[in-house]
């Protein structure tokens, strides 16, 4: 909660200064947008709640009074017999295998790409460049399928790498660090140069040290859109135990109706670790995807 | 707008470096190629590739089921596609399911956005309440809003019932079902444009407003004759995503509806997936896929198109002043 607490001392006096003018119709106006807000919000908060609600209920109070947001017999079996009957461990450990090789890969090979586009001259940059820059149009998820063909040829097919490398090359990525590399002064890559210092050492010593936010913003966006994916895992990885979190709640949808606290339950469990993270970095996300989108 | 970009980049470092001539050096060019490569290969290999093998495969009467091509038909894959009848009618349900999001997905977020960047206390749990369900993985949001929807004892039929309102078959009627999609969708997705508009309004000077409200401009004026027009960039923006984020819609419709009830909102990648994948038509999906790859293309250079010309007008106006 301490992370929380910062982000909203920087706007403080901002939105005290905007305030001003006709200093009452101002704060009425302030006041009604605070009630309609803050409504909005916990409206949005309620599905979670009714979850996590459901979840710590026993099924035959629910289903008696189901509208009822309080139980006399709180407890936690829903989540045991959830772990249980469904392999969610496997699928947390596939998950998070699988979307921090593909963060790994795709900060590293995004940003030396856009290294050798700010910083190297070498012929054919400017096709390279308007690659780079068309693959923004590219509409990957629409491609499953003569991608599914590919994976297949190649005998990829249920591996971590068939759902790893067609994320890597991500174009977005690669703009974010060239904007981002293109502001570090020249001076510094010239004085290292003038040192002697490899191109690989400017790179990783001098450049990649300086562009922390580029790589947390690229970094926090491919793990959400990885750890998040369901179209591409749910073609690619057909064994129960090698499927990821999204994939594997899916199965539960229309199976056991009657079962209402522990799918609630199983919900819970799949929102957990995303959560937690956007929890703790609360503001760097927000931030992370507000650099991403807007490129 | 390639080479306008370039033009930066490629005087970058070491211009003292460089020999006359303009040319890069033996070293450095070899050096540019190498840090390029793993991203070339990959995406060669991975994004490119799928578009070449789409359109060789949708040439033959491949199946999915054995390896191998299968036989050449030429064009008659995509003569089937497109005098298919239930092609026509799911590239209509991304269609209409794209109509009935936008709207809302581009001007509440910017409502809610314009509104929260007045508040002086408590941002953050604004952008907690909104933001939150975009890190939530599509099949936990479905099982939750299924839960919520199921008749008589769900929640939200139960607000219909508060409401004085008889609520639909969520889940077994057509119009049901694409109101319960939707309301899904704006409450999973809503966080997304809210924090791209959210940064935006952030980069407005202050001393804009400060200046306004010295005129005496109120809160209303402000944002009408400040905010709005100087977020007009970001509206054309979330505009393009969302529309593209649209048409481009599966999980929620799968996984919540199964296309259903009885295929009427089945939007186009689950009929390629339904084509490709259970009746083992690769060919014939490969041409579904090629023709909505190319609208979808068309839509996104189409707005490029209008954004330059724009720009270009803007940029002509300026200078005729």
């Amino acid at each position: 909660m301490t992370a929380t607490a910062v982000p909203a001392t920087g706007t403080d006096r901002r939105g005290a200064r905007r305030s001003g003018g006709s200093v009452e119709a101002g704060k009425a106006f302030n006041r009604l947008a605070a009630t309609c807000l803050t409504l909005f919000a916990l409206i949005w908060l309620v599905p979670f709640l009714w979850a996590l609600v459901t979840s710590l209920r026993p099924d035959d109070e629910i289903a008696q009074h189901p509208m009822r947001p309080w139980s006399n017999n709180w407890n936690i079996d829903a989540y045991r017999s959830a772990w249980e009957s469904s392999p969610l461990g496997w699928w947390y450990v596939n998950s998070f295998i699988i979307s921090t090789l593909t963060v790994v890969f795709t900060v590293i090979v995004c940003s030396m790409a856009a290294f050798a586009l700010v910083h190297l001259g070498f012929r054919g940059k400017v096709a390279v460049f308007g690659l780079i820059l068309a693959g923004l149009m590219l509409p990957t998820e629409a491609l499953v399928l003569p991608q599914f063909m590919e994976f297949r040829a190649l005998h990829l097919l249920g591996t971590y790498w068939a759902m790893v490398l067609p994320a890597v090359a991500l174009p977005v990525a690669v703009f974010v660090f060239h904007a981002f590399i293109k502001g570090i002064p020249i001076a510094l890559i010239e004085a290292a140069r003038l040192d002697g210092a490899s191109w690989w050492r400017i790179y990783s010593v001098v450049v990649m040290p300086l562009c922390r936010p580029a790589m947390s913003a690229v970094a926090i966006l491919t793990f959400i859109t990885s750890w998040n994916a369901f179209l591409w895992p749910l073609l690619v990885l057909t064994h129960v135990k090698t499927q990821t979190i999204p994939v594997g709640l899916s199965g539960l949808i229309g199976g056991a109706a009657i079962q209402y606290a522990e799918t609630m339950a199983s919900c819970v469990l799949g929102i957990l670790p995303l959560l937690a993270v956007f929890l703790l970095l609360q503001r760097q996300i927000a931030q992370g995807v507000a650099n991403t989108g807007i490129k | 707008m390639t080479t306008s970009a370039l033009a930066a980049p490629a005087t970058g470092a070491g211009t003292e470096l460089r020999a006359a001539g303009g040319r890069a050096p033996k070293g450095e060019n070899r050096a540019g190629w190498l840090f390029a490569t793993p991203f070339l290969v990959l995406y060669v290999l991975f994004l490119i590739g799928p578009v070449l093998i789409g359109i060789v495969i949708s040439l033959f009467n491949t199946t999915t089921v054995t390896s191998g091509l299968g036989s050449w038909v030429g064009f008659s894959n995509y003569a089937d596609v497109l005098s298919s009848g239930d092609f026509w009618a799911s590239m209509w349900h991304s269609v209409l399911f794209t109509l009935l999001t936008t709207p809302l997905l581009v001007l509440l977020p910017l409502l809610f956005a314009v509104l929260a960047s007045r508040m002086i206390r408590h941002q953050w749990f604004f952008r907690l309440a909104f933001f939150a369900p975009y890190v939530v993985p599509s099949s936990a949001v479905c099982l939750i809003f299924a839960f919520m929807y199921t008749p008589q004892t769900g929640l939200v039929t139960n607000v219909f019932g508060w409401l004085g309102l008889t609520a639909p078959n969520f889940l077994g009627s057509t119009s049901g079902a694409w109101f319960a999609v939707v309301l899904l969708t704006l409450w999973w997705t809503f966080g997304f444009n809210f924090i791209l508009y959210t940064a935006a309004i952030q980069d407005i000077s202050e001393e804009v407003y400060e200046a306004a409200s010295i005129d005496g401009a109120g809160p209303w004026q402000q944002i009408r004759s400040i905010t709005v027009p100087l977020l007009r960039p970001t509206m054309s923006l979330v505009l393009i995503l969302q529309v593209l984020a649209s048409l481009k819609v599966f999980d929620q419709i799968y996984i919540l509806l199964a296309g259903g009830p009885n295929y009427s909102t089945r939007p186009v990648i689950e009929y390629i997936y339904d084509t490709g994948f259970t009746s083992y038509r690769g060919g014939y999906a490969a041409a579904a896929t090629m023709v909505y790859f190319v609208i979808l293309v068309a839509v996104s250079a189409g707005w490029i198109l209008v954004r330059n010309r724009r720009a270009a007008a803007a940029a002509r106006g300026e200078t005729s002043r």
